[in-house]
């Protein structure tokens, strides 16, 4: 049996029932890392001592006969933003090589408290900033069902753990598409909560009033048992919120007779790949097989959310990486001897020019440029104005239908090189996630077959925290 | 656009030849987003959060934070004197 390769529920039996101990499980994970990250290069940080120490803990305990929780001795990856006390937390920049988290994110500390085992941080684009992970610092991630690939963005390093079998989930961060396009590409199931359902706080900031934390696993019911232990309000996150979940107690059989799912024209439209189309047609065939309600809707102001995405995003990511100055932490002008410097300006622009890659220096540009005196009502006002009828197109939607269902992405996994020099190119990787963040939805990606070898995703959308139901919808596709 | 002012109000120094660069991707970018003049938004109001959320205050509290918590933040600036983080000099 390969350990690895189990899924969170089988591996609490495993454990349970004692065919494995924690300590063997986590080293069957290290072993797969040695054995396949040289090509892959999912991890950028591999605890492997920390992570030994914390199964022994939970082999402890069953020894002593005592219960285990669900997570616990479940072996995770974690994406390089959030911060783990006492380790390296790099987000992928030069900027952040040698900084060490100070604290536990929020995320981290429930996972901690769940009996979690570490086994490193994922690689990811520059401060989350990319849709292929070729953007991080440290060289980029390879998808492990096609090494020519990219496993998608940012969370890539993340997703192609999962897939590689190197951990049995992962967390990863989705501001534009970053956790569900990278789930697509590498064939695993990632979940973008509710704005707001799970803290942030630990969570290196890119575009606030986006960004949220979720979790990429092997199957839909492991991705909820993640999402379950990491949601919920945090003070120290005032965005945060404790949500209604629906507890969906009826069977699955009867929600899906009763869905109602709606697949919004413009999604399906000219850039799609036909092949992609067909997979995810098919999957939502299967559901109206089941007894389903589908309709065909239009959310009419689709085309522009691209742009009103990058009018929002650069403009809060100039504003967040201000902090990044070469006084708190992080690489500095002032300790690198190569540099002369006269005085604090300078100890600003040259940290900054040094330490930023080239994508963060044109958003924090793109943001400085659409925030400045003149500009903002042109800019910034305008594009939260879009925003809104966005939302209103979505709000109507939900009217009629329960669910949305797309494509996670327009094709399936580029090659590694091919869009990185035309960064709008790049950007309409993320042309149906976006939405999705801008409105604050729920959605999952979740694999709904493959295009020549390469896996393909399909997304489903819900109202604000409405998880439970599209976690419902997501198994019925999967099963 | 004038690069230059906007390089020094993001407090980011450019090489030439990136400025360069940088001015023909970032008017291609703003020559994309000029589709939202497109969209009538004069009785619209913007969105200030995206599920509603208002006004969420805590007590105005101060709170410690742990001795060996503050050294590790401590720890990671690039240059400190004491419990300092130490800053060049604003003034000649």
């Amino acid at each position: 049996m390969d350990l690895a390769s189990l899924t969170i529920a089988q591996i609490h039996e495993g454990l349970k029932n004692k065919n494995f101990s924690a300590t063997e499980l986590t080293e069957a994970f290290l072993s797969k890392i040695k054995e396949r990250d040289g090509e892959i290069h999912a991890y950028l940080n591999v605890m492997e001592e920390s992570a030994k120490k914390q199964a022994r803990e939970v082999d402890k305990k069953i020894a002593a006969g005592e219960e285990i929780g669900i997570l616990e001795g479940a072996p995770c990856a974690i994406k390089d933003n959030i911060l783990i006390r006492g380790e390296k937390c790099t987000s992928g920049s030069k900027i952040l090589e040698h900084y060490v988290a100070p604290y536990d994110a929020e995320v981290i500390k429930k996972l901690k408290e769940k009996g979690v085992v570490f086994l490193g941080k994922t690689n990811l684009d520059e401060f989350a900033m990319g849709s292929s992970t070729e953007n991080s610092a440290f060289g980029p991630t390879r998808n492990p069902h096609d090494l020519k690939r990219v496993p998608g963005g940012s969370s890539g390093g993340s997703a192609a753990a999962v897939a590689a079998n190197e951990c049995a989930f992962a967390l990863g961060s989705d501001t534009g598409g970053s956790i569900r396009q990278p789930a697509s590409f590498c064939g695993v199931v990632g979940l973008k909560p509710t704005y707001g359902a799970v803290s942030r706080y630990g969570l290196m900031a890119m575009a606030s009033s986006l960004d949220q934390i979720g979790p990429l696993a092997k199957n839909v019911e492991d991705c909820k048992m993640v999402f379950e232990a990491i949601n919920g309000r945090d003070p120290k996150d005032s965005t945060s919120s404790d949500g209604n979940f629906r507890n969906s107690n009826p069977s699955q059989a009867d929600e899906i007779r009763k869905l109602r799912i709606g697949l919004p024209k413009e999604y399906f439209a000219q850039g799609l790949d036909p092949k992609v189309e067909k997979l995810v047609k098919n999957a939502v065939q299967k559901l109206a097989a089941q007894g389903a309600k589908v309709e065909e809707i239009s959310l009419p102001h689709t085309k522009y959310a691209l742009p009103c995405y990058y009018i929002i995003m650069p403009s809060e990511v100039s504003a967040n990486l201000a902090r990044y100055d070469g006084i708190k932490y992080g690489y500095s002008a002032i300790s690198d001897k190569r540099l002369a410097i006269s005085d604090l300006m300078d100890v600003y622009l040259k940290s900054r020019q040094n330490g930023f890659g080239a994508e963060p220096r044109r958003r924090i540009m793109l943001g400085t440029y659409a925030l400045s005196a003149g500009y903002y009502d042109a800019y910034y006002l305008k594009a939260q104005k879009v925003r809104t009828e966005i939302i209103n197109d979505f709000k109507k939607a939900f009217e009629k239908v329960d669910v949305i269902i797309t494509p996670t992405a327009p094709t399936p996994a580029f090659k590694i090189g091919e869009k990185v020099s035309d960064p709008l190119r790049m950007y309409l990787a993320d042309i149906y996630t976006i939405s999705v963040n801008l409105a604050g939805l729920p959605a999952i990606s979740v694999p709904c077959g493959k295009s020549e070898n390469l896996p393909v995703g399909l997304q489903i959308i819900g109202k604000h925290f409405s998880e439970d139901l599209i976690f419902e919808a997501a198994s019925a596709i999967e099963s | 656009m004038n690069i230059n002012h906007i390089a020094k109000l993001a407090r980011l120094g450019l090489g030439e030849d990136e400025k360069s660069k940088l001015e023909s991707e970032l008017s291609e970018i703003l020559d994309f987003v000029e589709q939202l003049k497109e969209v009538e938004t004069e009785n619209i109001e913007p969105t200030a959060h995206a599920t509603g959320m208002e006004n969420v205050v805590r007590p105005d509290e101060a709170r410690r934070t742990a001795e060996d918590e503050r050294q590790e933040i401590l720890g990671n600036a690039p240059q400190r004197e004491d419990n300092f983080i130490k800053v060049k000099s604003v003034l000649q």
